[in-house]
């Protein structure tokens, strides 16, 4: 079992979402992030005064997935959250070493 | 005796609860603009403001600042007795046919929001039990013997005699809502002050925008309807010079909105919401002195020219080093400097019969040398009072919190309190009561149970 993370910009999430449902995944994990990459920030101005904001806005979907599909689902990851534009973000995969279904106490595969 | 007019005592309560509305409407404009971790402290400092000076003044300030002992730089030593007053009508440079309790209401809701002012050039880092003290001597040493100065036109008796006049409504000072008395006093101090406390920890390294400017525009929208009361209700009647300056005060605002943000677009490419919400502040600060002596042509320039300087005079602070964190000097001192100033200008007697013409009507510059006196007198005593009165504070009891009270944020130190819950998971546990309120509250059955 592989986890699955990826950092995307915040407006991408329904196509990741509906993309990875039409995948047939059957559950994942959003919360909010923020952060810089080779992006950097960008400048506000208040009353003249300029500030520069660093961390940006993002949005973090973990999914749990098995080996064999880990590369289908980076791709359609990919392929639903790309602009092209600077700041698209990062996918990144590590092994897991067991899974627990809390309602049923199910491990491994049969969890996911 | 004239008997008591019904229209203009309703019209005078009712601009008595929108000059109130504009001290909260500020602790909105002032809590926007600080960083989350101070906004109620940002907010506090006025509603406490509310609390001392409503008090103080019906023991002591209205008297101190209208009272009648024929001096031309204070009122009486007396206490207030308002109560005694009842059935009295107002008296100031001529009997007005409204009670004297809906005169010194009105004028209570000024001795209000002016030290409110003062807060906002020392947000994040004030003792919150230094300032009750410090508005407590500033009202009473600065503000209401200024309030005497400007707005006390003295008491005229059966015969027309006139005893008691502040000396600068007697030299014939233009200010007919407070100019001098409410902005430029406020700003001196705040630029007191704002030396006096220094700088915030952080300042011009770490980041300090504003947390909610939704919040300001909120307050700048407060502030602008409770404006009109403060200018239109100066006339203490419901009649053409308060019309007059309702619209004064309505043109100025909207042309000094519109300056700043052509500051911003021509300097900094974006016209911004804190912009549009300072400009309008400051249109309502210039037009203030002289929203019933100028035509509605003059308050569209006054208003103008006020939007764009205040725009450029805020960037002042950077260059002279000091931390006036919400810009009180920016926006009331110069935007009150100015308005006083242009009265020497746009001032015209064709709009008010007791107003006098300025430059532009052919009337010299005795005028224009009438309103200097006027901001240089009230700027200075402001300025120097405020500073002794802070000086004396901070090597008492202390006047700024600790280094790590500001950097944990003064809403959790001075008040035990944070603004925002906005975390779903809440991050708090309990939902008890103190030991102290537990003793008082019956048992709780579901713990016995």
């Amino acid at each position: 079992m592989k986890l699955i993370t990826a950092i995307i910009k915040p407006f991408k999430l329904e196509d990741v979402k509906s993309g990875l449902e039409a995948f047939g995944l059957s559950g994942l994990t959003v919360s909010e992030a923020s952060g810089f990459g080779r992006q950097g920030g960008h400048t506000e101005v208040y009353r003249g005064a300029e500030y520069t904001v660093d961390l940006i806005p993002k949005v973090r979907i973990e999914v749990l997935v098995d080996d064999d599909v880990v590369d289908a689902v980076v791709d359609v990851i990919v392929a639903s959250a790309q602009t092209g534009k600077i700041g698209d973000g990062k996918v990144w995969v590590v092994p897991v070493e067991t899974v627990v279904r809390v309602r049923t106490g199910e491990r491994g595969s049969q969890a996911l | 005796m004239p008997a008591l007019n019904t229209g203009d005592t309703a019209w005078v309560l009712a601009a008595t609860s929108m000059v109130l509305l504009m001290t909260p409407g500020l602790a909105f404009f002032y809590g926007g603009m600080t960083r989350a971790k101070s906004t109620l402290n940002m907010m506090m400092m006025s509603f406490i403001t509310i609390a001392i000076v409503s008090v103080l003044w019906v023991i002591f300030g209205y008297s101190l600042a209208f009272g009648d002992s024929g001096s031309a730089y204070y009122g009486a030593f007396d206490l207030s007795g308002l109560g005694s007053a009842v059935n009295e009508l107002t008296n100031n440079g001529g009997v007005y046919p409204i009670p004297l309790l809906a005169f010194a209401g009105f004028q209570l809701m000024f001795a209000v929001i002016t030290p409110a002012l003062i807060s906002g050039a020392i947000a994040d880092r004030t003792k919150f039990v230094a300032w009750g003290v410090f508005v407590t001597l500033w009202a009473t040493i600065v503000y209401f013997p200024v309030a005497h100065w400007v707005f006390d036109f003295g008491t005229k008796d059966d015969a027309g005699n006139i005893t008691g006049a502040g000396w600068l409504a007697a030299l014939g000072v233009e200010d007919f809502a407070g100019g001098t008395a409410v902005h430029i006093n406020a700003g001196a101090a705040a630029l007191a002050l704002a030396i006096l406390l220094g700088k915030r920890v952080g300042w011009r390294k770490d980041p300090m925008r504003p947390h909610n400017l939704t919040l300001v525009m909120i307050g700048a929208g407060l502030l602008w309807f409770g404006w009109f009361g403060f200018n239109a209700g100066s006339a203490l009647g419901a009649n053409g010079t308060a019309a007059l300056a309702l619209m004064n005060t309505q043109v100025a605002t909207a042309a000094a909105l519109g300056g700043w943000l052509l500051v911003e677009k021509v300097r900094d490419g974006h016209p911004t919401s804190l912009g549009a919400a300072s400009g309008a502040v400051a249109g309502l600060v210039a037009i203030t002195p002289g929203c019933a002596f100028v035509a509605p042509w003059g308050a569209v320039l006054i208003g103008l020219i006020a939007g764009v300087v205040c725009a450029m005079a805020v960037g002042l602070k950077y260059r002279f080093g000091f931390d006036d964190s919400l810009d009180v000097v920016g926006v009331h001192l110069v935007g009150g400097i100015l308005g006083c100033l242009l009265i020497g200008f746009f001032g015209t007697h064709t709009v008010n019969s007791v107003g006098i013409d300025g430059i532009f009507y052919g009337g010299g510059a005795t005028l224009l040398g009438k309103q200097a006196i006027g901001v240089v007198a009230v700027l200075a005593y402001s300025m120097i009072i405020a500073f002794i009165l802070g000086f004396a504070i901070d090597k008492t009891i202390g006047f700024r919190i600790s280094r790590d009270s500001e950097l944990e944020g003064i809403d959790v130190t001075e008040h035990l309190e944070s603004a925002y819950d906005l975390d779903s998971r809440g991050g708090a546990s309990g939902g008890g009561i103190l030991a102290s309120a537990a003793h008082a509250s019956p048992k709780n059955t579901a713990t016995e149970a």
